[in-house]
């Protein structure tokens, strides 16, 4: 095995595009399994039997099935009912779906970890329902919910190789395709291993220090 | 057995009104009976004090005031409505009549000290921000605390947390002041402190109290009527004086014995 920087070199332009097409997933992958989460969350607990019983039980299939079956569905299955969107759109979409039923579990920790006492200084307070969520028990969950759901972002990061088998060209998919034309697999693997890394690391900087700003 | 802490008429000849009254209240936990069958009548202005062993139902008829706990069985009227079962608007309004201190403070961490009292004033009674920050200083001084306002809850010692959130609850104006044994999670030379500020607040308002306390001597100090529970019943009322100095009943008399 020989490393030739000349194919590094080779590699670089579709590196970075394939770079910015990981992130891109990441990011929006993120937010929407934050916010999906958090929806699903708040669903599951509202006395309605008939929204309480159903989101339970789709959010349960979600996580219980491997996320690359989930992105095929959503690939090849979608567009029959005639919704037909991008490779990166659908990843992104399956990526934040899958990742909701997991932050959903972190979000209902959070809220179940802030003392009943909470609930009842709020009650005797006449704090209304909505307020008492929003100023009193999910500031507090928030900062309880901060560094699970870091990991979850840096296991999301990891999952975006998947994107690639519905034809999205993130780093996996543009290092194969530079590979397989120049038939030199060790240094554009080696160049996105060591940049998931990076990513990781960043990531990880970035929620301790926004975890440091929420836990005064 | 039927409790009636009447007041003696003013001396302007107004009567006593009612203001809390529990008829037939029984609460179930399980297989435990925390109450049984309860009676009791609570005229405004009255400061009542429930004493008795824990576990003897003296809190729960607190937290069913404050709709954190339903009765099983029985009624529950705030000054002539009912609760349990009630519209959601009736319970508002019941609500806002009474505050309530509890034994862990419960103020919210993610707030200033001063937004923990202006909070409520604002959004449920709809007071300016303004005007609820002038009452909440004028309460913090009262409470002796007027430089924490900027402060978290949690920096803040225990008795001091116990002083604000005593302000929180009177920030809100209620009729009925709810005391849950306020001073059971204070270090011991914090509990005066906090005591002193209370026979203050009752005396100098008109405020209706109902406390749940083992400070036999703060509660001598402050009821007009003691109540003894066992078992989930009264066993036992009468003003502080005949039940401190001389109680009738036999498990009085050895709860007495054993605090004292």
């Amino acid at each position: 095995m020989t490393w030739d920087w000349g194919a590094v070199a080779d590699f670089m332009p579709y590196f970075w595009q394939g770079l910015l097409v990981t992130l891109e997933a990441l990011a929006l992958g993120s937010l929407i399994a934050f916010t999906l989460g958090l929806v699903w969350t708040l669903l599951v607990r509202t006395p309605t039997r008939w929204v309480r019983w159903p989101v339970g039980v789709f959010t349960e299939f979600v996580r219980d099935t491997p996320l690359l079956v989930q992105l095929f569905f959503l690939f090849y299955v979608l567009p029959e009912t005639g919704l037909t969107l991008s490779p990166l759109t659908t990843g992104i979409l399956g990526l934040g779906l899958h990742y909701s039923t997991y932050t959903m579990q972190v979000y209902r920790a959070g809220i179940e970890a802030v003392p009943a006492g909470q609930w009842e200084a709020a009650t005797a307070l006449s704090l209304p329902v909505r307020r008492t969520w929003t100023a009193v028990i999910l500031p507090q969950a928030v900062r309880r919910v901060v560094p699970p759901l870091g990991n979850y972002v840096i296991s999301m990061l990891k999952d975006t190789p998947m994107l690639m088998t519905i034809g999205v060209l993130e780093m996996l998919g543009r290092a194969r395709l530079v590979s397989q034309q120049h038939f030199q697999f060790t240094e554009p693997l080696t160049v996105i291993g060591i940049a998931f890394i990076v990513v990781s690391y960043l990531a990880s900087l970035l929620l301790r220090t926004l975890e440091r700003r929420l836990v005064r | 057995m039927s409790v009636e802490t009447t007041k003696q008429p003013a001396a302007t000849g107004t009567l006593p009104t009612e203001l809390i009254r529990l008829e037939g209240v029984t609460k179930r936990f399980g297989d435990n009976t925390v109450l049984d069958g309860l009676d009791l009548s609570v005229d405004a202005g009255r400061h009542v004090t429930l004493i008795g062993p824990s576990g003897s139902g003296k809190t729960t008829i607190l937290r069913m005031l404050m709709t954190l706990t339903e009765p099983d069985e029985g009624t529950i009227t705030v000054d002539g409505q009912q609760l349990f079962p009630a519209p959601e608007k009736r319970v508002r309004e019941i609500r806002k009549k009474i505050g309530m201190v509890f034994q862990q403070f419960n103020l919210f961490p993610n707030m200033s000290v001063l937004r923990n009292i202006t909070e409520a004033p604002v959004r449920v009674l709809g007071m300016s921000k303004d005007e609820a920050e002038a009452r909440a200083r004028e309460l913090l001084d009262l409470v002796g605390l007027a430089d924490k306002c900027d402060a978290r809850p949690t920096r803040l010692s225990g008795g001091q947390q116990q002083r604000v959130a005593i302000a929180r609850a009177l920030a809100m104006r209620p009729q009925v002041l709810l005391l849950d044994e306020v001073t059971s999670a204070l270090d011991p030379e914090l509990v005066a402190g906090v005591l002193d500020l209370l026979r203050d607040i009752v005396r100098s308002t008109d405020i209706t109290m109902l406390c749940v306390t083992h400070e036999m001597g703060f509660a001598r100090d402050i009821s007009d009527q003691v109540l003894m529970f066992d078992s989930g019943r009264i066993i036992e009322t009468g003003p502080p004086e005949k039940i401190f100095s001389e109680p009738e009943h036999e498990r009085t008399r050895e709860f007495l014995g054993a605090v004292l």
